[in-house]
């Protein structure tokens, strides 16, 4: 194949030059050239090899459809794999590479694969680690084990840079009374009546240019077109593809917004995603032109009869000097005389015999042949045609390209997002769009509409279709028939050669050939789904753009049927790639999600807190003193607590107002221990059951004043606990009179604990005498003021086992608060402590946190039966009971020391009995901590039976992920103070 | 890409919702057998076609809906508040 640049052709701007570099090699192009057409012009016919077989392979296309022409733009953090040379537009200093070749797609070291066929047919991989005949040697995994890394390393095309992607993207959202998909001339037609009859509009298309098909006519005024459309209002978008079409009339986009620029601006996305949100949508998406199934169809310079038009007129380039057309329809001739007239010895093969053509005769026309043989490897020699009738009498036509033309077939993708199943058309050869109940108008050649008149009425029709759907108008409407040709299409899909070993391919890009859809067949891959993932025909780059309909039809002629009997798979999104950069857009790194800080954030920073996520929360892990390390300085916090005083910020805690007149009546259902008796001043610890009687959440609530309480839940748990509070009471007890608010923002909380507490926080409130024991004793509530006039509420509650308190301000005074709390703390030699040390603190105690409360346990499990009350019902406390649960072999919440008191053990440890280490054992470690009191490490989790069944045994502990075992033995949660001496002091 | 019209809020992406559950369930009191609890807790119609179904505007006006949605199309045919006073109140409003 000769491939050059004509002069008085194209629509490119000559007058700018750009330089690009094609496997390592520079060229030249012209703005206005896609990737394709420039190494076209450059005379470049292999731009690839294929999947499986390495096979050289060049520019089939010149759109969306290519399986082709995947190469490698770009290098280092900016390398972007599988990217349609077809439409890449050039730029400046674009780098691009061929894929699957080494070194190079010219001489390729794996072309020997092209030899090896057999071993390569459908369904290979599963057959081969089958066993190796004859011995079926190698059975099993074992083989697969050793093959996988070779197999993994040949298999897919180009390689995705390995590192940080450079680039941002966005999300997008819109919405408008009509979307228009394509600007073809139906898709024009339709914008252009819906703006006249006042609809907002926006016009999507995949091109940088709008014309669709037309930018291949070489008359065609694209600037004209652009100018009315956006005289009219109408927003139009280019270099979008929609990809998706979703409920409720949504459309996904995706905009390229500096793919096709050299040096984009770092302050503007690469691509955008976006959500277009429409009342009607109008698909004018398209056709796309088959190919045709025959030995060899696959040598660089076959290409379909289309895109040589397109290159023609559009890029001015000449893609053959001896061209052969080989067609079975009327929409090659236009082409053939355009590409005769630029210079090109023309000879079209139609399989048609009888047939009306008027041509100037400007080239030659063979009726009722068909090609069915290339000679040639790495370029087209020659083509074998004969009579279709009779393949015997064959002969040989001098070329250097293959123009095909199999049929059309209607990008009915987008409808069949939406569960539209397309219909067969025989007269046309192809699946028609069905009607959609939906809101969605197909128009132009997308409905099996061939010439432009035509298609320019469905648009009109399409809009008026819109109108009424939308109750604007009730007009009368009727679409063209499909069709259009003067001659009927003559159904060709493949023409078959005697020959063995010939490889006619069905689908390009992964190699699938008409061989292959015919051993699916003989194996009892019969169903189009089936036939799909055994030969992976159709679930390319390209999803079978090209070649699904040959694959149908193949196999309906080895089962008889009619293609339409045979089916067709089902397209779902996206029409075309989209990166995973577009999908995630700006949710990435730390804005993967949002991040959640407690008022005194920096405050807990600037004095030398270690942060850490807990949930969406950043909360203080551990405060280091100069060379600390975590342990060192959870280990002091914890100790410290203990001797003196520690501050702690539980801000993140969940808060929740409750008020009303039955609000006690309210807890007194949701809390499995009673709440009825409460007093005002007093808290109480409370645990809340699902429905099905299994654990949701603990927490303390406050009696603030008759009918108020101040509810603090989980940090992880507190968004659902509001939202199950609000639906008992908006849907089940709708008669109780309560409010919930949730007040998390609201207010700031510290824990201050140890023998030292009441002494600190003695000195920061204002009326000293209101947290003595007798007017604030254990679980008291009060309202007070901190010094400086700072209303506070203080509960003298818990987690660490030590005289504690709960402390809370507006959160505006937290700051204030820490300050004041901090300068007393430090006068007893307290310290900071972050959540590392509460939880050694609460490991100590066998208090439970997520950690136990994981969506398993029961109260019973946890150890807390106690708090399920006898003398009254609430939320779980029938499906407790139930059998499963009430199972004397369920895992009960324990403590574990190791026996060798030097050893360590970690969370996920799985507890087993000393000769029966293996599978989930009798338990679990869940929580571990050195203990600063005990001396040594110790942990809290779940034994099968509890305490009762295993206290003097010596049980296993296996970490087979770290690869540590340990010995065991199980003591009682409550590790130290077990009856509360602290607590209550 | 479900759109709920929320009685307070008005039309709003199913992203500022959370869905809740069956809304049909008469949920047993709370001393009633386990039986019954099992009935209303484990027990689900798998319908294909409209069905009532609760969603919370979680990121809205926090109130609870009984939405009647079609299981195959996604169209919403009616949308009104889960507490009967605030359905009185949308009803008087109209």
């Amino acid at each position: 194949m000769k491939t050059r640049r004509l002069d008085n052709y194209g629509k490119i701007n000559r007058d700018k030059i750009l330089s690009f570099r094609w496997d390592k090699k520079n060229y030249k192009g012209f703005e206005g050239d896609t990737l394709a057409s420039a190494l076209l012009a450059n005379n470049i016919g292999i731009v690839g090899r294929s999947f499986k077989y390495h096979r050289p392979r060049g520019i089939f296309s010149s759109g969306v459809e290519e399986s082709g022409a995947l190469v490698t733009i770009g290098s280092k953090d900016r390398r972007d794999p599988n990217v349609r040379a077809t439409t890449q537009e050039l730029y400046n200093g674009l780098e691009a590479s061929g894929q699957n070749a080494f070194p190079n797609v010219n001489f390729d070291l794996a072309g020997i694969n092209n030899y090896l066929g057999r071993f390569f047919a459908a369904g290979f991989y599963y057959k081969t680690f089958m066993g190796i005949p004859p011995f079926e040697w190698g059975r099993g995994t074992a083989i697969w084990m050793f093959f996988e890394k070779f197999i993994r390393k040949a298999a897919g095309m180009g390689s995705a840079s390995e590192l940080p992607d450079p680039d941002s993207y966005e999300h997008a959202h819109d919405f408008c009374d009509l979307i228009v998909v394509g600007s073809g001339p139906a898709g024009v037609a339709a914008a252009i009546e819906a703006a006249e009859k006042k609809l907002d509009v926006i016009l999507v298309e995949q091109d940088s240019l709008v014309g669709g098909d037309q930018l291949a006519e070489n008359n065609f005024d694209n600037s004209r077109i652009k100018n009315q459309l956006e005289n009219l209002g109408i927003k139009i978008m280019t270099r979008t593809t929609a990809f998706g079409l979703y409920d409720n009339c949504v459309v996904g986009l995706l905009e390229r917004v500096t793919d096709h620029i050299s040096a984009p601006n770092v302050n503007i996305p690469r691509q955008r995603f976006w959500t277009i949100r429409a009342k009607h949508i109008i698909v004018g998406a398209g056709a796309i032109e088959r190919h045709i199934a025959f030995n060899n169809n696959d040598i660089p310079g076959v290409m379909t009869v289309n895109a040589s038009k397109h290159y023609l007129n559009r890029y001015g380039v000449l893609t053959g000097k001896r061209i052969a057309i080989a067609t079975n329809n009327d929409s090659v001739y236009e082409t053939a005389q355009q590409l005769s007239e630029a210079g090109a010895n023309v000879t079209v093969l139609d399989s048609r015999t009888n047939l009306e053509i008027e041509t100037n005769k400007s080239f030659e026309i063979r009726k009722g042949y068909v090609p069915y043989n290339i000679n040639g490897s790495k370029k087209i020699h020659s083509l074998d045609v004969s009579k279709s009738e009779d393949i015997n009498k064959s002969e040989t036509i001098n070329c250097d390209q293959v123009l095909l033309s199999g049929g059309w077939s209607p990008a009915v993708h987008l409808l069949s997002h939406r569960g539209v199943r397309p219909k067969w058309d025989y007269s046309n050869a192809c699946f028609l769009p069905s009607d959609s109940k939906e809101n969605i108008t197909m128009v132009g050649s997308s409905r099996g509409l061939w010439n432009k008149n035509d298609c320019i009425a469905s648009g009109i029709a399409g809009t008026t279709d819109a109108l009424n759907r939308l109750g604007i108008s009730k007009t009368n409407y009727f679409f063209p028939k499909p069709g259009g040709w003067k001659n009927p299409i003559q159904p060709l899909y493949e023409v078959k050669y005697k020959k063995s070993r010939s490889k006619s391919f069905v689908d390009y890009q992964h190699d699938v050939t008409t061989d292959d859809v015919r051993l699916a067949h003989r194996e009892g891959f019969i169903s189009v789904e089936h036939l799909k993932r055994y030969t992976t025909l159709g679930m390319a780059n390209d999803q079978g753009k090209m070649g699904n309909i040959i694959g149908l039809s193949l196999m309906a002629e080895l089962l008889n049927k009619e293609i339409p009997e045979v089916g067709t798979t089902v397209f779902r999104p996206p029409y075309t790639p989209v990166s995973i950069g577009a999908l995630s857009g700006r949710n990435v790194g730390k804005h993967f999600r949002p991040l959640r800080v407690t008022p005194m954030h920096q405050w807990n920073i600037d004095h030398g807190a270690k942060m850490i996520e807990v949930g969406l929360y950043q909360r203080p892990w551990y405060y280091p003193k100069e060379n600390e390390t975590l342990s060192d300085s959870y280990i002091r916090e914890a100790s410290t607590v203990r001797k003196t005083v520690g501050i702690c910020d539980i801000t993140s805690l969940g808060k929740i107002a409750i008020q009303g007149p039955d609000s006690s009546e309210f807890l007194n259902r949701i809390y499995s221990n009673g709440f009825s008796k409460l007093q005002v001043g007093k808290a109480r610890y409370g645990i809340m059951l699902r429905d099905d009687g299994i654990v949701m959440d603990d927490g303390t609530s406050w009696r603030l004043a008759e009918n108020e309480y101040f509810m603090t839940t989980s940090t992880g748990e507190a968004a659902k606990v509001m939202s199950w509070l609000e639906e008992l009471l908006q849907t089940r007890w709708t008669n109780l009179n309560v409010n919930v608010t949730s007040v998390s923002e609201q207010w700031a909380g510290v824990s201050i604990a140890g023998p030292k507490s009441r002494e600190v926080l003695n000195n920061c409130v204002d009326d000293s005498l209101v947290v003595t024991n007798n007017n604030l004793p254990f679980m008291g509530v009060t309202s007070t003021f901190l010094k400086g006039n700072i209303p506070c509420r203080i509960a003298r509650i818990s987690f660490s086992g030590e005289l504690a308190f709960e402390v809370y301000v507006k959160s505006d005074f937290a700051n204030t608060m820490m300050d004041l709390l901090w300068e007393n703390a430090k006068k007893y030699d307290g310290c900071l402590y972050g959540l590392e040390a509460l939880g050694a603190l609460r490991v100590e105690k066998g208090h439970v946190t997520a950690a136990e409360l994981d969506g398993r346990v029961t109260i019973d499990d946890a150890g807390l039966s106690k708090m399920a009350s006898t003398k009254k019902s609430y939320i779980g406390s029938a499906m407790r009971k139930r059998g499963v649960l009430k199972n004397n072999d369920r895992e009960i919440l324990v403590g574990f020391f190791p026996t060798n008191l030097k050893e360590t053990f970690n969370a996920g440890t799985i507890v087993c009995e000393k000769n029966n280490i293996k599978g989930q054992g009798i338990g679990r470690i869940t929580s571990v901590t050195y203990s600063p009191e005990l001396g040594h490490w110790i942990g809290l989790g779940f034994v099968k039976g509890g305490l009762d069944k295993w206290k003097d045994t010596n049980l296993v502990g296996a970490d087979p992920v770290r690869n540590k075992q340990m010995n065991l033995k199980v003591v009682s949660p409550h590790m130290i103070d077990p009856n509360g001496e602290r607590m209550y002091a | 890409m479900i759109r709920i019209n929320c009685p307070y809020c008005g039309e709003r992406d199913h992203s500022e919702f959370s869905y809740g559950g069956d809304a049909t369930i008469n949920y047993p009191s709370l001393d009633a057998s386990e039986k019954e609890w099992t009935e209303a807790i484990f027990f689900r119609k798998n319908i294909k076609g409209f069905q009532f179904e609760t969603w919370h505007h979680s990121n809205g006006c926090r109130m609870w809906l009984v939405v009647e949605r079609s299981t195959v199309t996604h169209e919403i045919k009616s949308v009104k508040p889960c507490h009967p006073n605030l359905q009185k109140v949308v009803e008087n409003n109209k």
